[in-house]
């Protein structure tokens, strides 16, 4: 169970709206588990009342039967008998009530955590990529991970326990003044005055407490920076001053932890010493009630008042301990709604992929994979359909694209590929390569200009038919837990293990699983750690290929790999690329010379474009991206 | 392990006593209260004595107030000792951490250093807390409010003393069967912060095969198994409340009835069973509390192993005794030296490597990957130390200097680099804290930095942020080049130090170290046979041996890989690069 303490205050921001916040949390628990609730809300009224039926029973022990005994000379103790097993009776159902609503509370919070966590991570796999550029997979995970916990901290404690109190505070408060009215009034005094003091040492702990989470930040972040590079560290001796920084913010943290931790840790006694003062006043003043006859107090009464003076104080203290946890739980339900916010991929495209057959020369859409696909293009005015076949024609035509709409980053970008051939990118780091076939499959959506897919402008294609008619091979390989088997299947879900293998095999993968100690069903973690990085490279072309996309995407796909893995690398895309459209980002010569165009870029612009020999022939800034020595002379 | 965490302690062991000193008497000041009670009903209110009332009354107020204060004094001492000692626990784990050597680093992972940086220590702080305040109070608790019952009336006592040991008995199993399924759910709940870490960093790759909803599902799936295990774990744990109600009520009634009789009998007074039956609500709860205290505990203590770990863990490095302080020059030779990151294992990373080096040569480092190039140079600023053999610099055994000058002298630009938090100008800076903003500018012109960094808005005083992701690949790159250069060293190492910057650019930097710093000794290790075949020799590493030495002309013609390399690099027969050539 991660400890409640870290990252559960917002970052020196305060809430917005809390009570937003908690009727909207409230509502999506009730969503789910509102009968629950209502059980569960009865079940504890029932507790409450059998507690509170006991304590009333301590009243009439002394006064009802073991007053009266004490005045006959031979005592009945059957009333006395009856009474008990009565009082039992209700404990009994009481201790039920107790067990069947924590149980339920059990299933509760399991439930509601569960549905955070589904919920949240369906909106997640809908939001942009635009999303994950913009928020730090830090703070993506720490929604799931602290966020969650306080919602479970306070969805099974603080809920189940401010309810408790509040009923027990009502229904004793009754059974008080039915008891005595003046000494009510002053239990209530004293409640008001602990009240007080709660407040201003909550208040004052607060902010100390949001000083403490600063600090904490400062310190934490300091640790992740330093250890991420703590080899750099040791190469450049730079010990002493990181020791010494170090020092100086861990001092701090001590400084206000400190502080905070004290604020809190007095709360408790100076309740409960104001509760056994309330304790002692009630005594006093109700004795002399009860001596001077005054109000009719009787020594029970009494006895039972002053049992719940004691039982009103617990409750108080308890919600007032509950408070900070409380206030987590808001801040973290507040980061969890922002998520669950976050506007979804926007896509309008009603243009589906399917299968076709020909008949007469005419595209027939069919149920079965027919190994040809084609885009059925139903016509929003007439309800008209055609089927245009699936080539892998890309057409840009005037592209203009920023991440954000102030900063353009590619410029009127127009380029032409026909079905089967192989378009380089080269240009510097940042010149806009990735971001061009970033475009083609949608993860960004363009200012201005169009981009048409076999005819077809893409806004128009629904994204996850677009997706799936493109391969894309990543330079940063991400596999996934599970095994090499799960993971080149990830192409293609329903692929047969011999298709997995054949696929393995045109990218030759094949050789290297087979070496794996348990071959295709090697279990994978980490990303594939245990795997080079050329390796995971084949599985991610592997994976590519079983898709068996038209028109595939390759972004620096063999960059880290060294030249002589790249050959056998290079070997398999090659088998792969033959009768596709193939965008190939490269920084390497031999990957990018036989294509059928290549592009220079270079700060958003396509600068110049054709083949490897007229490009060196125009002797510009491609030919002096390979050379070298033309800038340097 | 305890003594290693206790040895931590260190200037907070007057609040780690006090703690439970003033916890204990807050205790006894608390359980004096019913007895005082117990005298008001019975002497004051019974026998119509408001003056006895009073006078016990202002005892009360005093033990309140005193339980107050040592309250307070507990709160302080315990808040002081418990974040002081987690304090301590980080500055010596980070202290150690700064000792550590490269292979004490691999070892640890980056991710598991910090969270035993953090979590771990928050853990323990609050565990710390904890057995402080509770852990005495609570048993303490239980006796005196049990002596105080026996002291009343022995015979009602002896019912509370079974409920106790029943209650014992019961919670211990209970807790015993969660724990069991605690231990099993937490994995998986890791797994499945895991999987989705996996998701986040992927999401490119799920949404390019549109496989978003098989990631629901497969993610629903596992969040259905931690629902299942947390709910086997915490049905137990929910019998804790209703077992403990039910001994609470059943001690009552029993009391009730019992207490009766006595009363009827005249052995037992009616304030007495008052106070019999406040003292039943302490013995019972400090149970519980004992109960909580023990599963605290036990989740601690895997946060106090792995603490542990860190502050056991010994630097496998060490100063010589009288340590060189001055490298003479830049000259390095391997002799015989075999290496392997593990010392049991077999497996030699580097074997037999015999090379020299002369001072001021340029010397390229070329081989395929898991070839032992960055094993090769790391051994130069004795980032490890060999297995067998020696590695010389400026004529002497590298373990015979001062490390840290060592380090400065023998420059070296880590493949895996990192830029700090920061300005422009404070990163350069730790290559030398005294470099004045010319000299770093001159850095930055050698390393072709000083282009991008001037068209920055700021310049120099850009600021950098956390792990440098303002600026590109290749500007990091030559960022860490120029900080590196500040240094002014006798050896420079670049371990694929421009992986990330264009060819032209890449020969910019290799033309101005040549005219630049002549003097220093550069090792350049590269993907890219443009970026070596300038070199005065280049190495060709194959499999942990090296498989060439020679300039680029005689390895073209006697060494077999090199060859290869260069060929595939420029697509058959090198025709692109004589083209270049005669233009």
């Amino acid at each position: 169970m991660p400890g409640p303490m870290h990252g559960g205050m917002p970052k020196g921001k305060k809430i917005e709206n809390p009570g937003k916040i908690f009727k909207r949390l409230m509502g999506y628990v009730a969503k789910s588990y509102g009968p629950h609730l209502v059980i569960v809300a009865v079940l504890i009224f029932v507790s409450v009342l059998a507690n509170v039926q006991g304590t009333m029973f301590i009243q009439s022990l002394i006064d009802d039967y073991i007053a009266p005994m004490l005045v006959t000379d031979v005592p009945d103790y059957r009333p006395l008998a009856m009474a008990i097993l009565r009082v039992a009776g209700f404990y009994a159902i009481g201790v039920a009530a107790a067990y069947i609503y924590n149980r339920i509370m059990v299933n509760v919070t399991q439930g509601v955590l569960r549905n955070f966590r589904n919920d949240l991570f369906a909106h997640m796999e809908t939001l942009p990529i635009k999303y994950f550029d913009t928020h730090s997979h830090g703070d993506i995970m720490s929604v799931y991970t602290n966020d969650t916990d306080t919602i479970r901290q306070m969805v099974s404690q603080s809920m189940p326990q401010v309810f408790n109190s509040a009923i027990t505070i009502v229904s004793v408060l009754v059974s008080m003044c039915i008891l005595s009215v003046p000494l009510t009034l002053v239990t209530l005094a004293m409640v008001f005055l602990m009240l007080v003091v709660t407040k201003k040492t909550a208040g004052l702990s607060g902010s100390y407490f949001l000083q403490q989470q600063k600090d904490l930040g400062k310190v934490n972040g300091f640790i992740e920076e330093m250890m991420e590079g703590q080899k750099v560290v040791k190469v450049f001796c730079h010990e002493e001053e990181n020791i010494a920084t170090f020092r100086e913010l861990n001092d701090n943290l001590y400084h206000s932890a400190d502080r905070a931790n004290y604020l809190v840790n007095i709360v408790g006694p100076v309740n409960m010493q104001l509760g056994n003062v309330s304790y002692v006043v009630c005594a006093i003043v109700g004795g002399a009630m009860a001596l001077s006859g005054f109000s009719g107090l009787s020594l029970g009464a009494l006895a039972s008042f002053l049992t719940f003076n004691k039982s009103f104080n617990g409750p108080i203290n308890q919600v007032s301990q509950q408070f900070n946890s409380i206030v987590m739980a808001m801040a973290g339900a507040e980061r969890i709604f922002r998520m669950m916010d976050e506007m979804p991929e926007t896509d309008n495209g009603y243009v589906t992929l399917v299968h076709v057959r020909e008949e007469g020369g005419r595209l027939v859409e069919s149920e079965e994979r027919t190994g040809r696909w084609a885009w059925r293009h139903e016509h929003q005015a007439t309800h008209g359909v055609d089927y245009v076949e699936l080539k892998g024609d890309v057409v840009f035509d005037g592209v203009d694209f920023g991440y954000n709409d102030e900063k353009i980053v590619l410029h009127d970008v127009k380029l032409y590929a026909e079905p089967g051939q192989k378009i380089a990118f080269v240009g510097s780091t940042g010149a806009g390569k990735t971001t061009i076939t970033n475009l083609i499959n949608r993860f960004y959506d363009i200012q201005d200009g169009k981009i048409r897919y076999d005819g077809i402008n893409v806004n128009k294609i629904k994204k996850a038919d677009l997706r799936r008619s493109l391969g894309i091979v990543l330079q940063d390989t991400h596999l996934f837990t599970g095994t090499v088997m799960d993971n080149i299947r990830y192409g293609k879900l329903d692929a047969t293990d011999e298709e997995v293998m054949a696929a393995a095999k045109l990218a030759n993968a094949d050789g290297f699983i087979r070496h794996l100690p348990n071959g295709y069903d090697t279990v994978l973690t980490g990303d594939g750690a245990n795997l080079s990085q050329g390796q995971r490279q084949l599985l991610a072309i592997a994976r590519a290929a079983i898709a068996d996309p038209p028109v595939l995407i390759l972004d620096e796909a063999t960059s880290s790999i060294d030249t002589r893995t790249e050959r056998i690398v290079q070997d398999g895309m090659d088998k792969l690329m033959k009768g596709r459209t193939t965008f190939v980002i490269a920084h390497r010569l031999s990957t990018v010379k036989n294509a059928d165009c290549i592009m220079v870029l270079e700060q958003g612009r396509i600068i110049e474009r054709g083949t490897h020999e007229q490009l060196i022939d125009e002797k510009g800034r491609y030919y002096q991206l390979y050379t070298g020595n033309a800038i340097a002379n | 392990m305890i003594k290693t965490l206790a040895a931590q302690i260190k200037e907070f062991k007057k609040e780690s006593i006090l703690t439970p000193i003033f916890m204990v008497l807050e205790v006894i000041f608390e359980t004096l209260i019913p007895l005082l009670m117990a005298s008001i009903i019975d002497q004051g209110v019974e026998a119509g004595n408001m003056r006895h009332i009073y006078v016990i009354g202002v005892f009360m107020v005093g033990a309140a107030l005193c339980g107050l204060f040592c309250g307070i004094m507990g709160g302080k001492f315990g808040a002081r000792a418990s974040t002081g000692f987690a304090r301590n626990i980080r500055q010596a784990m980070f202290d150690n951490i700064q000792t550590f050597s490269f292979s004490n680093l691999d070892k640890f992972s980056t991710a598991g250093l910090v969270t035993r940086l953090t979590t771990d220590v928050t853990n323990i702080q609050m565990a710390y807390q904890m057995v402080l305040r509770i852990c005495f109070r609570a048993p303490i608790s239980m006796v005196c409010a049990m002596s105080m019952a026996y002291f009343i009336n022995a015979k009602l006592a002896t019912v509370y003393l079974v409920a106790l040991i029943l209650l014992g008995f019961v919670l211990f199993f209970i807790i015993k069967r969660a724990m069991k399924y605690f231990q099993m759910a937490f994995p998986k709940y890791d797994e499945l912060n895991a999987s989705v870490q996996e998701n986040v960093s992927a999401i490119r790759v799920v949404k390019a095969y549109v496989r978003e909803e098989y990631e629901t599902s497969k993610l629903k799936k596992a969040s259905q198994g931690i629902y299942d295990i947390f709910l086997k774990a915490e049905k137990h744990v929910v019998l804790n409340m209703p077992v403990m109600q039910f001994t609470v009520y059943a001690c009552i009634l029993l009391i009730s009835w019992m207490g009766a009789r006595m009363i009827v009998q005249s052995t037992l007074t009616t304030g007495e069973l008052m106070s019999l039956m406040a003292y039943c609500m302490n013995i019972l709860m400090s149970l519980m509390m004992v109960a909580m205290i023990f599963v605290m505990m036990s989740m601690s203590i895997a946060s106090a192993e792995r603490i542990s770990e860190v502050l056991n863990e010994k630097s496998d490095l060490s100063n010589p005794q009288n340590p060189v302080y001055d490298v003479p020059n830049g000259e390095i030779a391997f002799c015989h030296v075999d290496f392997s990151y593990y010392k049991d294992k077999e497996k030699a990373v580097l074997r037999d490597i015999d090379l020299k080096i002369k001072s001021g040569e340029t010397v390229g480092i070329i081989g395929g990957t898991g070839s032992s190039k960055t094993s090769l140079v790391n051994l130069i600023s004795r980032l490890y130390d060999v297995t067998s053999g020696s590695v010389m610099v400026g004529g002497h055994d590298v373990r015979e200097y001062d490390m840290e000058s060592l380090r400065n002298q023998v420059a070296v630009v880590l493949q895996k680099n990192v830029l700090f938090s920061g300005t422009i100008l404070e990163n350069l800076r730790w290559g030398d804290a005294e470099a004045s903003e010319e000299e770093c500018k001159r850095a930055c012109r050698l390393a072709c930095a000083d282009e991008f960094i001037e068209k920055m808005p700021e310049g120099y005083n850009t600021y950098i942020e956390q792990g440098g992701s303002n600026v590109s690949g290749g500007q990091k790159q030559r960022l860490c080049i120029a900080r590196a250069l500040l240094k002014k060293p006798k050896v420079l190492i670049l371990d694929d130090s421009t992986s990330a910057v264009d060819t032209a650019t890449d020969a910019k930097i290799r033309k101005a170290f040549a005219e630049e710093i002549p003097d220093t000794t550069k090792l350049i290790i590269a993907q890219r046979v443009s970026s070596v075949q300038h070199a005065d020799h280049i190495i060709v590493m194959e499999d942990g041996c090296v498989d060439g030495y020679g300039t680029h002309e005689e390895l073209l013609r006697d060494n077999e890989i090199y060859r290869e390399v260069y060929e595939s690099q420029t697509s058959g027969g090198g025709d692109f690069d004589e083209k270049a050539g005669d233009d």
